[in-house]
């Protein structure tokens, strides 16, 4: 262990030394640091460049309000960009850089902009770079890269994530005192508690506290806490785990760093957790933020919150500097001088807004021989990457204007406080409005939405004793609520030593000598440097809303969501638009509290596990053949299925002409089945379907099509009826689920009366396509117990028999053209199925084909695909298929009356038609454009678009199906596509069937 | 995201588990030819968008099946009740 010391280290706290580098620089820090601490100890004052000017910027305060530590965690796969140094935990070897600055946060090529800071007002941006629009492009890539947010990984993310589903009776958010006390009230009570805090120790403010409970001092008093907590079976505590977002119903989302503060990747461990919670009753005890003080140049490293700087003394023993000035409005910050003061360094002195102050601890530090300049402001730090100077002047009681002389104090190190702001945000969430409260100086939260309630800091109760008396309160409350405990508190309450305090001031913006405008920038928003000057100038330009002035100035835009900046914004906006700040309002907090990483929210939804992989039974078989797969929904179909050395245009034309001359099998499992039964289910399905089913015989199928009550074309399919009050309807591959729902919608909600059940069985049955002129003969090979001439078993046809020794059911029904047998057979005998007709087909070179070929070879007869030739604008006679409307149907199906609207009737829709290319070879891109004179100038007349397109091998041309306006009046015309590559390929207006256009191949 | 009590299942389950179908009590036509195209169209496409109390029909699509209504404020997302499909609901609002 080596005997380094950093600057800033107080010699009474010590550990074990961890290494780490930051902008390439090598440091040391010590166990229990975080990487702002460990900076801090180093004396590295500048960490980074703010967003706008370029200025530097230092560490300002401890936590979640960071606005200027904004650091990327390592490099390479395992980055993690825009974390707060506040809230890195060190670790050995960690290495981090600033966000902002290029090329080195001390010397910025950038800063000159800085020097041009009273020429970039707000909208700057907008006002200078809009024109022409058309550079906008070109300008916002510099603007960003300048500004720099921080690097994305490039690569893929090596760490797992992982979600968890959590119920609780009390979830309690936030492990200072409050929260720790609720948590102890409803755990007694035997109610399921969850309780998260962000920090890696709970304790909140405490940790940081010099005070006694009960007696013993505050880190004491917290161990033995905790322990008792983690002694209940039904307390989880969750340390590392902020609460990110608050959804409706009381789902909480808590993001759980699990090794982060180990090492930038952990191969066998989970990174990060989300823990999705749905908790019956919330506790929010999420403490509160220290409010900066608004002084010209308060953004010089080395200015620092109050509460911060007694935080790094006390907690991670670092004074951040030598001699302290303190600016207060409140008796609150005068324990800062204190602690200061106790590491034995310098307290210059403090600085009190208020004429006359008089609290204990006013008291307290005078006698402690500690100058207190009252009824005083600190109007200006000076100093350039330090602080060097404070300007103090007398300024009048309203805290408006500067009454005497100016003064200067020599210090590196000025802490402010104006005061506390609960941290409303989760409440927030919910949908209540904070509202301002003038006795605090700060927006409460508001009505409560949701099964939850505030307590302590979080709701405008600062004082310790009443932050415990809170909690316990809250906890017992929650327990209560959620069917736990009588609702009273059951141990006894805390003793704390209790301080006499007065009122703060509320003071927003410090005075200067010059006005706001004229004075050095007084900095609002730190991240996204929005000054007083700059609400006040939104104002003159007409902005009124806290909204709109939000956007403009962008305050509260940064990855603080405006924690530390946004109140006193606020409160400068109501004073120039000279109203109040209730009157003014807030704006609205969203999730995420704090940034939560991409993987964290991906969880194992990833890779292989982003959506679930259907696949049929013979899909080894596929696999082992080289098929190429396709998705169709969720399912992996083959494509096709290469040989060595064919392109897939090859293989295509190959499996086609198979088809055509001899005979092809396809894996057809995919599309959706649903068996349909009872006494009413051919009425239900004629009423679904346009055409009837009222006759449809036991043993016979027929194709129908689906409508929405808009007329337009849903799903198609084929449905048999398998006997009396027995159907199977088949859907599309991808319009399975939705038709299912559909059909119960229709079935549960307007017609109950009828009896008729559905039952999804896409699962259960394996289905191969025998199809091809040699068909039959293979079939004959494998089935000896159906008589399959044409005349026992006609097209539209179906038949129960066995097929190589297992039960099946075959459909004589073709999407090919040619004669066609669907094998159905239980969904486990697939694989053997397969492989019995492949043998009985060998000797005819049966083909496997994938879906390309089947697109190619339906398209060939102008068969429609649900979905690629219809975009649900589409009705049957849009698609030549009046023919499947039942005209004589006695019940208005659905969708019927809908083509009758005059709109359905116009002349010129879109229309379904085939398209042959002039050159036989151009094949056509699907979504291309068609229009009527190719000559015509830019903006075209779009006329239609291409729905369908391949190259036939049986034809020996490209075909393709396109929706043309009138296009059924148009055959024989001359169409064009005009291509992107600037190509523009012409086309005759063709009938949709390509092949066979009698449809005999099929019939015989 | 919503907690939803299925009327079917007798439970509170996520919503992941449910789908919505649209407005409630929205009743087909039972002679759809007589109806103009105006009349056919206002029971196609138009719709209450109630701010506030809404009744409306969810799917447990991944649970029982069935179709159920929920009374829900549209402004809150409070689910105030659940119920059976062709039952009639106790929560009304002025614009229901």
């Amino acid at each position: 262990m080596s005997q380094f010391r950093s600057i800033n280290r107080l010699p009474t706290h010590t550990g074990a030394a961890i290494d780490f580098t930051f902008n390439g620089k090598a440091y040391q820090g010590i166990a229990g640091d975080t990487l702002a601490s460990a900076l801090l100890a180093n004396g590295v004052d500048v960490v980074g460049r703010s967003f706008k000017y370029a200025r530097p910027r230092g560490i300002f305060g401890h936590g979640a309000e960071e606005p200027n530590g904004i650091i990327q965690l390592g490099s390479g796969a395992g980055t993690i960009p825009n974390l707060k140094a506040t809230q890195v935990e060190l670790y050995q070897g960690l290495e981090a850089s600033s966000v902002n600055g290029w090329p080195s946060v001390n010397v910025d090529v950038m800063g000159i902009v800085g020097a041009l800071g009273r020429l970039m007002p707000p909208g700057f941006y907008y006002k200078t770079f809009m024109y022409p629009k058309k550079l906008w492009m070109t300008y916002e890539h510099f603007i960003r890269k300048a500004a720099g947010l921080g690097a994305t990984p490039v690569e893929a993310d090596p760490d797992s994530y992982d979600r968890l589903n959590q119920h609780c009776d009390v979830l309690v958010v936030g492990a200072g005192p409050a929260g720790l006390l609720a948590a102890r009230e409803a755990a007694r009570t035997g109610a399921r508690v969850i309780i998260a805090d962000e920090q890696s120790e709970f304790g909140g403010s405490l940790l940081a506290s010099k005070q006694s409970i009960d007696g013993i001092k505050a880190a004491h008093w917290l161990a033995s806490l905790v322990a008792e907590l983690k002694a209940y079976s039904n307390v989880q505590l969750l340390p590392r785990s902020t609460v990110f977002g608050y959804y409706d119903h009381n789902f909480l989302t808590v993001l759980e760093r699990r090794t982060d503060h180990l090492g930038l990747t952990s191969a066998h461990q989970v990174r990060q957790r989300v823990h999705r919670v749905r908790a019956a009753q919330v506790v929010l005890a999420t403490g509160a933020f220290e409010r900066p003080l608004v002084f010209a140049h308060n953004d010089i490293p080395g200015v620092m919150l109050a509460s911060s700087v007694s935080t790094y003394v006390n907690r991670y023993g670092v004074a951040p500097g030598n001699k302290l000035v303190l600016f207060t409005t409140n008796d609150n910050a005068y324990q800062t001088a204190l602690d200061w003061h106790q590491t034995g360094r310098d307290v210059v002195a403090v600085i009190d807004s208020r004429s006359n102050p008089s609290g204990d601890i006013v008291a307290a530090i005078k006698a402690q021989g500690i100058d207190v300049i009252a009824g005083h402001g600190l109007i200006e730090a000076q100093g350039n990457k330090r602080v060097k100077r404070a300007l103090i002047a007398p300024i009048n009681a309203a805290g408006t204007e500067v009454t005497g002389a100016v003064r200067t104090l020599n210090c590196d190190l000025i802490a402010c406080s104006g005061g506390w702001s609960p941290a409303v945000h989760l409440s927030s969430h919910t949908g209540a409005k904070p509202v301002w409260d003038e006795s605090i100086v700060g927006f409460r939260p508001g009505e409560s939405k949701q099964q939850e309630r505030s307590a302590g800091a979080c709701r405008g109760t600062f004082d310790l004793a009443g932050c415990l008396a809170e909690g316990a309160n809250a906890g017992a409350e929650a327990a209560k609520l959620s069917g736990y405990g009588e609702g009273n508190t059951q141990f006894p309450v805390c003793a704390v030593e209790e301080y006499k305090e007065q009122p703060q001031q509320a003071l927003f913006l410090v005075p200067h000598t010059k006005s706001t405008s004229r004075a050095p920038s007084q900095f609002v928003d730190f991240q996204l440097d929005v000054s007083a000057s700059a609400i006040e100038l939104a104002v003159r330009e007409g902005f009124e809303s806290v909204e709109h002035v939000k956007r403009y100035t962008a305050l509260g835009f940064g990855t603080d969501q405006g924690k530390l900046g946004n109140i006193n914004g606020m409160a400068i906006l109501a004073n120039a638009l000279d109203q109040s700040i209730a009157e003014t309002g807030t704006t609205i907090f969203r999730p995420s509290y704090t940034p939560t990483t991409f993987g964290a929210i991906a969880g194992r939804d990833v890779n292989n596990l982003f959506d679930p992989e259907r696949y049929t039974a013979m899909h080894r078989w596929h696999l082992d053949q080289g098929a190429e797969f396709e998705n169709v929904g969720q399912w992996k179909r083959p494509w096709y299925f290469p040989q060595s050395g064919e392109s897939m245009q090859d293989a295509v034309n190959r499996e086609g002409l198979a088809v055509r001359n001899s005979v092809g099998i396809l894996d057809a499992t995919t599309l959706g089945k649903i068996d349909i039964q009872g006494p009413d289910a051919a009425e239900f399905i004629t009423r679904m379907y346009t055409n009837s089913y009222l006759k449809l015989a036991p043993g016979k199928c027929r194709y129908g099509v689906m409508l929405k009550e808009d007329g337009m074309i849903f799903d198609d399919g084929v449905c048999a009826c398998l006997g009396e009050n027995h159907y199977l309807m088949f859907t599309t591959t991808g319009g399975a689920a939705g038709v299912l729902a559909w059909l119960e919608l229709w079935q549960q909600t307007e017609w109950p009366e009828l009896k008729v059940y559905f039952t999804s069985v896409t699962d259960h049955w394996t289905t191969a396509t025998v199809t091809g002129p040699n068909a039959r003969k293979v079939m004959a090979k494998v089935c000896s117990d159906i008589d399959l001439s044409n005349e026992a078993f006609s097209f539209m046809d179906w038949r129960d028999g066995t097929v190589a020794g297992i039960v099946a059911r075959i459909f004589r029904i073709s999407f090919t053209g040619e004669l066609s047998y669907e094998v159905n057979v239980p969904a486990h005998y697939g694989r053997h199925i397969w492989e019995a007709l492949i043998a009985a087909g060998e000797e005819f070179n049966i083909t496997p084909y994938g879906t390309e070929t089947m697109h190619v070879l339906r398209a060939e007869k102008g068969f429609i695909i649900v979905g690629q030739d219809t975009d649900g604008s589409m009705t049957p006679a849009d698609m030549n298929m009046d023919w499947v409307v039942g005209k004589k149907k006695t019940f208005s199906f659905i969708g019927k009356r809908s083509l009758q609207r005059s709109d359905m009737l116009r002349e010129n829709r879109k229309q379904l038609v085939g398209l042959k290319t002039l050159q036989a070879k151009d094949v056509l891109p699907e979504g291309a454009q068609v229009v009527f004179d190719a000559k015509q100038t830019i903006p075209m007349s779009m006329q239609g678009h291409v729905t369908s397109s391949y190259y036939s091998s049986s034809l020996g041309h490209s075909i393709a199906l396109a929706v043309v306006k009138g296009g059924h009046s148009r055959l024989g015309q001359i169409v064009h596509c005009p291509l992107a590559d600037g190509r523009t390929i012409a086309a005759e207006i063709v009938s949709s069937v390509f092949y066979d256009p009698k449809g005999e191949r099929h019939h015989v | 995201m919503l907690l939803i009590h299925c009327p079917h299942c007798q439970e509170h389950r996520d919503e992941e588990e449910f789908s919505y179908g649209g407005e409630a009590h929205i009743v087909r036509p039972l002679e759809p030819d007589a109806l103009n195209d105006q009349e056919w169209g206002d029971y196609l496409f138009f719709r209450t968008n109630s701010r506030g109390i809404h009744h409306e029909m969810w799917y447990h699509a991944v649970g029982c099946r069935r179709y159920f209504n929920a009374t829900r404020n549209t402004v809150t997302y409070e689910i105030l009740e659940t119920y059976k499909t062709g039952t009639q609901p106790t929560i009304t609002g002025a614009n229901s």
